[in-house]
């Protein structure tokens, strides 16, 4: 059976729309031969020409959900469309709000979710790919329910290529009654000042763990970063212990990140960890234990300790 | 205040992990552990329980197997009961036939909030919670870094991209729970004593009325192959002997990061 039609459901994100859902399109366009976006939120319809550049014919606004979190609505309002033709496969970024809305939907729709797909390819229907084991392994797995099949899929899995297409056409979608689960709402946000690149988008990371020992001792992670225009990661373990805040982590949790380099200061390499980082062009680690999972990716392994390591590389990027 | 904590049993992650290899499936047939993610939410919901003053803890479980190591883990931490659906029939349920299950079994108690983790150290879908709230019809918010009642609302910092946002929603609600919440608590001797004489409900799928629904049929997926990914070697490993920044310099020369 070939794929026919597919919804992309694309965040919006300052004025445009993530990276991920750009990618999402990009990978759908080449399964189906009609593709859909939904998204929210005020800018969506100057977006058109953006998604039609990536492939969408139409895109279908929630427009503006006033507080609410997305999951509810937006869920509730594909579900509706779903309800007058569904089609063959809904597509979500596996980002906070993507999980919300692909698990209110499922339970709508009364339809299974496939979640931390890396890959899909079509074989007669669509199959997905999902790393295991820290990405030792790949799990090809498809549906046999009836359509839509639902993918939550991860950062960075595709890469997003315009094609040059025409403005979407822009459908408005309207939010049905929700009752007492439309129910939560945003009353403040708070944003974390970055400066540099993007975690994302960086060709360098610096990452620590919980070798550094203590929290101030990040303040080295970051002085390396800047000094490698890079960016500063972390590892779950120091996020969790409140040292740096979360939009620093990467891991299966986290960010997925592919620099040019990657360095590991103190951190072991549980597969939670490998899964966001495995893609990267290079590894460097310092780790003082020999046996330390993340020597095995590693492509430079120092074992050492970071409080002697760490110090004497930026005073030699300094100097230099 | 009663709160219901949806904890998951799963094989030991210190061990080796290994697939079944008829169905593909995570080997659970061992023994049975805590999820470690889940141990926050149980400490949460104690705390939230004494903060109001009563209540109490009711840990809400769903495993192929019979097993209680785990729920007596996180009874000797002070829930008060549990409830577990243990059923040879839910080998291979997915996260929509699992969320059905804790659905139907948390509709047997009494509740004011409803506690998750983000997501499972086995399956780690993180759509159960969602799901699940939706099937009881219920407001949810998820990755809390904070959580705290307020009469019949629940405040919570939420994480996001950028740092995070404060989001109420009314009770009852689903709440998950990220590792940073709260430290959890290692159980007591006292407490592990009384574990043992807490009350455990064992619930069968039929007694759900979801025959049908759950294992593998339910899942309506499959698995095609299990292959060996792409495989990464590692290059030089070396004792740093006081060149080891200078090993790096050398190594970031080579790949023109510098
Ligand atoms: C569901 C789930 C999701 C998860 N998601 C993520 C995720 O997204 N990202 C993530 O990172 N983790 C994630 N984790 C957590 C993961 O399993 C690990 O616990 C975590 O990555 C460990 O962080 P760490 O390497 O900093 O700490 P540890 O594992 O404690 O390692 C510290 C390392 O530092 C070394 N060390 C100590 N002192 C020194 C020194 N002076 N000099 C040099 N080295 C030293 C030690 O040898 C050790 O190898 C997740 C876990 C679960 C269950
Ligand atoms: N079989 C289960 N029994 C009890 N709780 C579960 C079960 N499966 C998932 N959960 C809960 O849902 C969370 C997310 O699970 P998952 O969707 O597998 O990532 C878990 O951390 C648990 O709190």
């Amino acid at each position: 059976m070939p794929v026919n039609t597919i919804w992309v459901v694309a965040e919006p994100a300052s004025g445009g729309i993530t990276t991920t859902s750009l990618e999402l399109l990009t990978a759908a366009r080449g399964l189906g031969s009609e593709v859909a976006a939904i998204s929210w939120g005020p800018a969506t319809a100057s977006n058109a020409p953006l998604f039609g550049e990536y492939g969408a014919t139409t895109v279908h606004d929630v427009g503006d959900l006033g507080g609410s979190l997305p999951g509810v609505p937006v869920a509730a309002a594909i579900a509706t469309l779903a309800g007058s033709g569904a089609p063959d496969a809904i597509l979500v970024p596996a980002s906070y709000d993507g999980r919300d809305i692909a698990g209110r939907l499922s339970a709508r729709l009364d339809r299974p979710v496939l979640t931390n797909v890396t890959g899909l390819g079509e074989e007669g229907s669509l199959v997905s790919e999902h790393p295991v084991f820290g990405g030792s392994l790949t799990v090809k797995s498809r549906f046999t329910s009836e359509a839509p099949g639902i993918f939550v899929i991860r950062a960075k899995s595709f890469a997003a290529e315009p094609a040059g297409g025409a403005p979407a056409a822009l459908a408005a979608l309207g939010v049905p009654e929700t009752g007492a689960t439309g129910t939560a709402t945003i009353t403040a946000s708070h944003a974390e000042e970055r400066t540099g690149p993007s975690l994302d988008e960086a060709s360098i990371v610096v990452s620590g763990g919980r070798g550094l020992g203590e929290a101030s001792a990040y303040a080295m992670i970051e002085e390396l970063a800047t000094l490698l225009h890079g960016a500063a990661g972390a590892s779950r373990a120091i996020v969790d212990a409140g040292w740096v805040p979360y939009s620093h982590q990467v891991g299966q949790t986290g960010k997925t990140v592919k620099p040019a380099v990657y360095l590991a200061f103190g951190i072991s390499g549980a597969t939670q960890h490998l899964v966001g980082m495995k893609g990267s062009r290079t590894i460097v680690a310092v780790n003082k234990d020999r046996d330390a999972p993340i020597f095995s990716i590693a492509d430079l392994g120092i074992v050492g300790d970071v409080h002697k390591v760490l110090p004497a590389l930026i005073d030699a990027l300094k100097n230099r | 205040m009663n709160v219901v904590v949806c904890v998951k049993q799963i094989p030991d992650p210190a061990a080796p992990p290994s697939l079944d290899p008829e169905t593909h499936t995570l080997d659970r047939s061992g023994k049975l552990i805590l999820d470690d993610s889940d141990a926050y939410g149980v400490e949460m919901a104690l705390q939230l329980v004494d903060a109001a003053g009563g209540g109490e803890v009711t840990l809400v479980s769903m495993a192929p197997n019979s097993e209680t190591g785990g729920l007596r883990t996180a009874l000797a931490m002070g829930a008060s009961k549990a409830i577990l659906v243990s059923d040879p029939a839910l080998k291979g349920t997915d996260a929509l036939g699992t969320a059905k299950v804790l659905a139907a079994a948390i509709r047997r108690t009494p509740f004011d909030l409803v506690l998750a983790a983000t997501e499972s150290t086995d399956g780690y879908t993180g759509t159960t919670p969602v799901q699940l709230a939706e099937l009881l019809g219920l407001p949810s918010i998820t990755f809390a870094k904070s959580v705290a009642i307020d009469g019949s609302t629940v405040k919570v910092e939420r994480q996001t991209e950028a740092g995070f946002d404060e989001v109420s929603s009314p009770l009852p609600a689903v709440v998950t729970v990220t590792a940073g919440v709260v430290e959890p608590r290692y159980p007591s001797f006292k407490g592990i004593m009384a574990a043992k004489s807490k009350p455990v409900d064992h619930v069968t799928v039929a007694d759900l009325g979801l025959d049908g629904q759950v294992g593998f049929a339910g899942a309506r997926q499959e698995i095609l192959d299990v292959i060996a990914a792409e495989s990464r070697d590692h290059g030089e490993i070396v004792e740093d002997d006081g060149d080891g920044a200078a090993r790096i310099v050398t190594f970031l020369e080579a790949v023109k990061a510098i």
